[in-house]
């Protein structure tokens, strides 16, 4: 594992240090070290099964570490009563893999309803600002008031980068953005990604195993295999790497 | 590295796995009443629930206990007829409605209709990441989806039970004035001249507990969903299942208690 320092001198917005973690006797994290700094976006790539969705959720506190230091926004993770937890996750955005819009909602009503539950003194009108604003910032103004289940897959993806940025969140963590996209809806969501990331002043981890995405968004890349990171840089250092293990994932992604 | 957190063989692996379960169990329930005390209370959900759960199977219940009444009292009168007792007719009807039918129909109704209901949309909640989605925007939904629906459950079912139990009498009325001229008046005044203060109230206090039982085991099981569409039908099956089979335990127990307290 390569040593990671700071490219502009900046604090680490997220500091992960000998993190491990296993699911009964299967360990799939093994001393993950890695610091994201302010306004950065970090790609974590790797195969499926990696761990890179767990690496993720241990860093919104849905999943415990085994051992190691994890550090948000200069708050260690693990650590926080359920309330500073909640405080914290307020300044976090998590867009899921399967977008989890409420699908009993209309996509109003799932852009709203994180503000109705957590921010209570918040007048309608400022509510139907916040959402207008983060509608007009995924591009999908005019599906206001449909259904999840009248939309495609890109756009329930924007709606639910939308849902997360409504909080104005300081760190976005996506789960696979692009996976189960045409090439052409991909191409959209990475442009929503750097878009997010120059309007909002967001640091994001991306989740992928998809190289275009992580080409495009990533202003650094760590490669995830076996539990490890592997080697962490610029895509075109991973790129050029020779190392075996890296080199036959990226041309098992180029055959695909 | 080894996980700390991982737990030891104790029995055999089904019994282990029993016992697991039921902790687990005991811990869904002990976290509802930890959450349902505390602020925020969420009352448009729970009064959102209550019409989803009750408005809606409002139809359903008329019919059925409509139905019962009728059916009941066609198969009653043969045996009374017998004994020339054809009068007690009402009273019969009233004191089987009250003390055991109603209560006892709307329970399985309910943990048909709206067990599986909970069930399956709780377990493609969990399954789709949207359970997830709430966690991670600071919004707790154990609190949001559990402890409203067990709530609105254990409200909106007694009100069911008490609305099946008159939908019925006047079905058993409608039978009877169709073979006797019986008024409604004259009915309702000898079926409730049997009926005690017991009767009502250990009814209420059944269908208290039946839509408890509904509630929590449909949220329990929906919550719980493994991943995938099987778990979300399972989990629907399950919760009619269990909750069924719990209806009749708790109807033997209850029964017995106010038997004791009639005769004591």
């Amino acid at each position: 594992m390569e040593n990671v320092e700071s490219k502009t001198g900046n604090e680490a917005v997220i500091s992960i240090r000998g993190l491990y973690k296993s699911f009964g006797e299967e360990p799939i994290l093994k001393d993950i070290n890695l610091d994201v700094f302010k306004g950065e976006n970090m790609v974590v790539l790797g195969r499926s099964g990696a761990g890179k969705s767990v690496l993720i959720k241990i860093l919104i506190g849905m999943l415990p570490p085994d051992k190691g230091v994890i550090k948000v926004l200069g708050q260690q993770v693990d650590k926080l009563s359920g309330k500073e937890l909640d405080a914290l996750r307020l300044r976090i955005g998590f867009s899921f893999q399967s977008s989890a819009l409420y699908d009993s909602m209309s996509v109003r009503q799932n852009l709203e309803f994180p503000l109705i539950m957590n921010l209570k003194d918040m007048s309608k009108a400022d509510i139907k600002q916040s959402v207008d604003e983060v509608l007009d910032a995924v591009g999908l103004t005019e599906k206001i008031d449909e259904m999840p289940s009248d939309l495609s897959g890109g756009q329930r993806k924007r709606i639910g980068i939308a849902r997360t940025l409504i909080l104005k969140p300081e760190v976005m963590l996506y789960d696979e953005p692009t996976s189960g996209l045409d090439p052409v809806t991909c191409e959209e969501i990475n442009e929503l990604i750097n878009e997010v990331q120059q309007k909002y002043n967001t640091t994001s981890i991306i989740i992928t195993h998809d190289l275009t995405c992580a080409k495009e968004t990533g202003d650094r890349v760590a490669m995830l295999l076996d539990g490890q990171f592997f080697k962490v840089g610029k895509f075109e250092e991973i790129f050029a790497s020779d190392n075996e293990k890296i080199r036959s994932f990226f041309n098992y992604n180029f055959i695909q | 590295m080894k996980n700390s957190r991982q737990h030891k063989k104790v029995f055999t692996k089904a019994l282990d796995a029993y016992f697991a379960g039921v902790y687990k169990a005991y811990k869904f329930v002990a976290r509802f009443f930890k959450e349902a005390f505390r602020p925020p209370f969420h009352v448009g959900e729970i009064i959102n629930q209550c019409y989803v759960i009750g408005v809606k199977s409002l139809p359903l219940i008329a019919l059925t206990g409509f139905i019962t009444g009728i059916v009941f009292t066609k198969q009653s009168r043969p045996s009374l007829s017998e004994f020339g007792a054809t009068s007690w007719l009402p009273s019969l009807i009233s004191i089987a409605i009250v003390r055991a039918l109603a209560s006892l129909i709307t329970a399985l109704i309910c943990a048909g209709k709206v067990g599986s209901s909970i069930g399956a949309e709780l377990g493609s909640m969990k399954v789709t990441e949207q359970i997830d989605a709430m966690e991670v925007s600071a919004i707790n939904p154990f609190k949001y989806l559990v402890v409203t629906r067990v709530i609105a459950a254990t409200i909106t079912v007694p009100v069911l039970g008490l609305f099946c139990g008159f939908v019925a009498l006047m079905g058993s009325y409608f039978n009877v004035h169709s073979i006797e001229a019986v008024s409604l008046v004259s009915f309702f005044k000898n079926g409730f001249a049997t009926i005690t203060f017991l009767d009502v109230g250990s009814a209420l206090v059944k269908s208290t507990v039946f839509g408890f039982t509904i509630g929590i085991i449909g949220t329990y099981k929906g919550y719980n969903a493994v991943k995938g569409t099987r778990g979300v039908g399972q989990a629907a099956n399950e919760a009619v299942v269990l909750a069924m089979f719990l209806i009749f335990v708790e109807e033997i127990v209850i029964v017995q208690m106010a038997n004791w307290i009639r005769y004591f």
